[in-house]
């Protein structure tokens, strides 16, 4: 799971509070970092969709702390080397076991393979 | 029957050699604006109609093929020839290529030059020697040259067209066509994204063609987010990739996203540990673009709020090859428990049509970017259909309506929508009130209906499979 699917994904427990079950903790077990050929102009379209609050500390609890400024910096389409961290925390950081964590239920779905499993059991659902 | 490779894809590949129709005779009627696929032979490919403006064309008395420039992607581009004659049956073929004058064949035929002359039959195959003869019947054009099977200068090619009902082929050609060939379209590139190469299939793969055509009424272009939401083996997402759009897909099948299981492929008994989407994509160069592909039940809310996707393309289970399944409750019916291979039970009971529908495009109201689409296909049991029973929404605008034939009274149409309006939460239902979904929300009953014919066939398919 790469931590641009992550910053999209929200918890689905059923009876959440409006709002709730966003971002979902990552609890890493193995962490990957996989080079992805760097697309400035994908990356600058993904800014306006991203939680950048979500995603920072998704990075830092991977102890990526600094990767990332505390707002996109203002004309971030033109700063390559902006785009540069982005693109790397975004697309190239993945993780491949752990669990993500429903902030409000505390509910885990577990990650196997890079592939995370949100399924829920019968009397959850 | 295709070669070996294919046979375990008895109805796909059936339905992938049937033609999309929808502005053609009898078809019903298509939404006046947009863009719609006219039904052509499939070796013409399926071509793009922008507007008004046909793309087969009368030309300086000749009819030629072209491409179109206006097409985003091109997909629906086609080969180009040089037709020299055509007609509902061989003599009048062979009339109409006596006519075709000397001068405008002469340029192609020196003898100092070298040709070779195909044969493509659609929606029927011929024997080795059927092709010959037909070669042979052509002895009355002015051919000097020499042939040359595998570097010629001048390819010609004889098209019979059969028609368009795989249950129904007649004994002669309903049409047929000579003509140069000119150039390539994309048929080159549907080609080399053939089903029988890819790395990893499920039991409805897409076929190439077919996935190219949606991608291309996705209107998918380069640095897309595209969402597949019933992603199976991601047959959808190599085409979108192929456009340059990133590509994330769900499937509620673990075994199916983790590349597990028994295989599809006739002659193999597992997946290999390397079959995943991931590697399906790189198998094309197009790993770059593999964002995600998570296991999750459609019908559950894993996105968060926003403007997420450029374009949703996917192709639901309505249970005509692979049941539908979603999250069982304990109100439903438990039809299936399975084991998935990590410490998770999960049950799934039938996903009701009409829920589908309404998880799709609610969905695609909700989460597209504005202007974006959404392409799926829609069953149909062809006798009760009309265009009313399209499923709509106020946030999404009908743009094409494709019919494909899977048999004499089935079909599936291949649904464009755009969104056109912005969701907002009382949207969300509000068209389920007026009436639509009638032959779907009584699931079973339509079901029903549409596998009455249909089982038979696959059971047939797969009983001639296992021999």
């Amino acid at each position: 799971m790469k931590l641009l699917t992550h910053n999209l994904l929200s918890s689905h427990v059923p009876g959440l509070r409006p709002g709730g079950g966003f971002p979902l903790r990552i609890e890493a077990a193995e962490v990957r970092v996989r080079p992805v050929p760097f697309n400035a102009a994908f990356v600058s379209r993904l800014v306006p969709r991203l939680r950048w609050d979500a995603l920072r500390e998704a990075a830092e609890s991977l102890g990526r702390p600094s990767e990332l400024p505390p707002e996109p910096t203002p004309g971030y389409e033109d700063d390559e080397e902006f785009l540069r961290r982005l693109h790397h925390v975004l697309l190239e950081v993945e993780v491949l076991e752990g669990s993500l964590q429903c902030p409000d239920s505390g509910r885990r779905f577990p990650i196997s393979r890079g592939v995370p499993n949100l399924l829920l059991t019968e009397d959850e659902a | 029957m295709r070669e070996a490779g294919m046979a375990g894809h008895g109805a796909a590949s059936a339905a992938a050699t049937a033609l999309l129709a929808a502005a053609g005779a009898g078809a019903p009627r298509v939404p006046p604006a947009g863009n719609s696929i006219i039904a052509l032979p499939l070796w013409w490919t399926i071509q793009w109609r922008a507007g008004n403006s046909c793309k087969f064309s009368l030309l300086d008395s000749q009819y030629s093929f072209r491409r179109d420039g206006k097409g985003t992607n091109e997909a629906d581009s086609m080969s180009i020839f040089e037709l020299w004659g055509h007609g509902k049956s061989a003599g009048e073929l062979y009339a109409s290529l006596k006519n075709y004058p000397t001068d405008k064949m002469l340029p192609y035929l020196q003898s100092d030059s070298t040709y070779k002359v195909h044969i493509h039959t659609f929606n029927k195959t011929l024997t080795q020697a059927q092709k010959i003869k037909k070669i042979d019947a052509l002895e009355f054009l002015p051919f000097r040259g020499k042939v040359n099977l595998k570097n010629p200068e001048h390819i010609f090619w004889i098209l019979e067209d059969y028609g368009m009902n795989p249950n129904d082929v007649p004994e002669e050609p309903i049409h047929l066509y000579f003509g140069r060939w000119i150039a390539d379209g994309q048929r080159e590139l549907i080609e080399s994204y053939s089903v029988k190469k890819r790395h990893f299939i499920g039991n409805t793969s897409m076929d190439a063609c077919l996935s190219f055509i949606m991608a291309n009424h996705g209107r998918v272009k380069p640095n897309d987010i595209v969402y597949d939401p019933f992603v199976g083996t991601g047959g959808l997402l190599i085409s979108s990739a192929h456009f340059g759009a990133y590509v994330c897909g769900t499937d509620i099948d673990y075994n199916t996203i983790h590349g597990l299981g028994k295989a599809s492929r006739k002659n193999q008994k597992w997946r290999g540990p390397d079959e995943n989407i991931r590697a399906s994509l790189r198998q094309y160069g197009l790993e770059k673009y593999y964002l995600d592909a998570l296991v999750a039940d459609f019908s559950r809310p894993i996105w968060r709020k926003g403007i997420l996707f450029d374009a949703i393309i996917t192709d639901p289970p309505y249970g005509i090859r692979e049941a539908p399944r979603r999250m069982g409750s304990q109100k439903e019916t438990v039809k299936s428990v399975e084991r998935s291979t990590e410490n998770h039970f999960f049950i799934s009971s039938s996903y009701h049509l009409s829920d589908i529908f309404f998880d799709l495009l609610k969905f695609g109201a909700e989460y597209l970017v504005m202007g974006g689409r959404l392409v799926y296909w829609l069953p149909i049991y062809r006798p009760e259909y009309t265009e009313e029973i399209i499923p709509r929404h106020p946030c999404l605008k009908l743009i094409s309506n494709c019919e494909q034939l899977l048999s004499s009274h089935t079909s599936r149409r291949l649904i464009t929508m755009e969104k056109v309006k912005e969701f907002k939460d009382q949207d969300a239902n509000s068209y389920l009130l007026d009436g639509q979904y009638m032959p779907y929300r009584g699931h079973n009953s339509f079901r029903d209906k549409y596998f009455s014919g249909v089982t038979k066939r696959i059971a047939k398919e797969e009983k001639d499979n296992q021999k």
